[in-house]
């Protein structure tokens, strides 16, 4: 029972990182409809700027906001410069703009830091001031702090000014831009938001797997099964559905289970992830909590 | 004074000209309606003056020139359109919806008070405020439309087909809401209809369009009384 209380709670933990990743791309999603492809790796290139922080002796919270604020300027100024001009191009168009911006996020990377594996510092300390068997002190910070984030973010969208603009632009852009809204601009600010919460998730997720510029290829899949499992029209459901992969992957993964089946699942961990997206898209396509659309033709 | 001069005007759907040059005014404070069958242009001439198509020739509003601005800028001048299919956020609720209306508006006590008054014009809003928008009927659809132009405090409405696909009892009603508001707010209303009948009706003065371009203007009454504009444009 305890075993299954700590693959649990790790599960959410490494779920909760995953979560963080699936909002960001439900977030562009909803606008855009289209899949950020470039998502993970601009998490990645993040945490490269927080480990830069801690490189110039910064404390590792400051380093930590300072990182999440600079993804908030970049990813705005991503959404002006290289999204804007492909809006109106068709889906082709875009999604190859999206791959490019992964590719260039994940070479730049390592031509500035390198390809080499460097060890990232927990936000938490190691002594939280009580013990727990069942879960490690960064993994009880990981919960903590995205839950915290995600909270926040949901009072932003439901209770703001700009948080009922941005979701009326991403529903129906012409109905917002004839009540005055800047629809150019909120969607720009979507970029910013998305882009601040990966960070947050890559920030999260780099004491667990180590920093290097490809560090988010895997965690960027568990979002996309994520976001799909709870459905893509429904920013609630890609949390719940991050949450999900998590505890499922730490479950599938664990000897006990691959004792039962014969054979090593914990190589095919990632595997699980695509299992899930391709049967989540055969049988299940709008999700677990999103909404059927139906499209008139 | 001429509130809105629209002068020469053009509009494109890409290489499509969907508006050969056409010229009206409309003075403050009065209720002008635009006829026509379908694909006359009724419906481009309204988003030809929020810049949601490319246009050509002068749209002055209050004297100024809107051509060429962002539809956000217009609609900030105080020009409110109630769109074809009016538009709702079907997902947000009645009352969110309202508050979008506000959005260039920071004053949040006036805009409560505002909320008020809509919900005055149409009681059923208020019944269903927390309702999601797309869950309420067309009429009320109609009348959130209607409502949430309301909202911008706007010098000028632009309506685009407030009666289509409602029942003739819904139509009364809407209409009726509509000649208190111009009553009570004075609030200018340019209005395209197919339905002549109704629309002459509220209107001060009225233009046909035919294939994008004026076929005849006047005062509402005169065009409804001449027999031969009636039997060649208006088909009743």
């Amino acid at each position: 029972m305890d075993l299954f209380l700590q693959l649990t709670l790790a599960g959410l933990a490494i779920g909760s990182i995953y979560s963080c990743v699936a909002l960001a791309v439900v977030m562009i999603y909803q606008a855009t409809d289209h899949f950020n492809f470039a998502q993970g790796e601009m998490a990645m290139f993040s945490t490269f700027i927080a480990w830069t922080f801690l490189g110039l002796g910064l404390p590792v919270w400051v380093a930590f906001i300072l990182a999440v604020a600079a993804s908030f300027v970049a990813g705005v100024i991503i959404e002006r410069v290289v999204v804007r001009p492909v809006e109106n191009a068709p889906v082709l168009n875009q999604i190859i703009v999206f791959i490019g911006l992964l590719v260039i996020f994940n070479n730049v990377a390592g031509w500035i830091w390198e390809f080499t594996i460097k060890p990232f510092p927990s936000l938490f300390p190691e002594d939280l001031g009580f013990k727990s068997d069942l879960i490690g002190p960064h993994h009880m910070g990981v919960i903590a702090l995205t839950l915290a984030v995600l909270l926040l973010i949901f009072l932003f969208f439901k209770f703001t000014r700009v948080g009922l603009a941005m979701r009326a632009a991403a529903a129906n852009p012409d109905s917002a831009r004839l009540v005055g809204i800047s629809v150019g601009w909120m969607l720009a600010l979507g970029w910013g938001l998305a882009a601040a919460i990966g960070a947050v998730g890559g920030i999260l997720v780099a004491p667990i797997v180590y920093l290097e510029p490809n560090m988010m290829s895997g965690v960027l899949l568990y979002g996309f099964a994520g976001a799909l499992l709870g459905g893509v029209s429904s920013p609630v459901g890609a949390v719940i559905g991050g949450m999900m992969v998590g505890v499922l992957e730490n479950w599938v993964g664990h000897p006990a289970v691959s004792g039962v089946v014969g054979f090593n699942l914990n190589e095919l961990k990632l595997t699980f992830a695509l299992v899930l997206i391709i049967g989540v898209l055969m049988f299940k396509p709008n999700g677990l909590f999103g909404l059927t659309v139906v499209k008139r033709v | 004074m001429a509130l809105l001069e629209v002068k020469g005007l053009k509009a494109y759907y890409r290489q499509v000209q969907a508006l050969h040059g056409i010229d009206f005014v409309l003075d403050e404070g009065s209720i002008t309606t635009v006829l026509g069958a379908n694909g006359a242009g009724k419906t481009t001439t309204l988003r030809a003056i929020c810049q949601m198509v490319r246009t050509e020739g002068e749209i002055r509003f209050d004297g100024k020139d809107v051509s060429g601005m962002a539809t956000e800028k217009v609609v900030q001048l105080g020009i409110a359109h109630v769109p074809e299919g009016r538009g709702t956020f079907v997902r947000q609720s009645v009352e969110e919806n309202l508050q979008l209306g506000a959005y260039t508006r920071n004053n949040k006590a006036e805009i409560q008070a505002d909320i008020e008054r809509v919900y005055d014009y149409f009681p059923r809003l208020r019944e269903r405020q927390k309702q999601q928008a797309g869950t309420l009927s067309g009429g009320e659809q109609q009348m959130l439309a209607i409502g949430r132009a309301l909202m911008l405090r706007p010098r000028l409405m632009l309506l685009d087909e407030p009666s289509f696909g409602l029942a003739p009892l819904i139509v009364q009603e809407i209409y009726g809401i509509m000649r208190r508001i111009r009553e009570h707010e004075g609030t200018s209303m340019l209005l395209v209809e197919q339905n002549a009948n109704i629309a002459l009706d509220l209107a001060d003065h009225a233009y046909l369009l035919e294939t994008g371009e004026v076929v005849m203007s006047g005062e509402s009454h005169v065009i409804r009384d001449d027999e031969n504009v009636r039997r060649s444009y208006l088909g009743y």
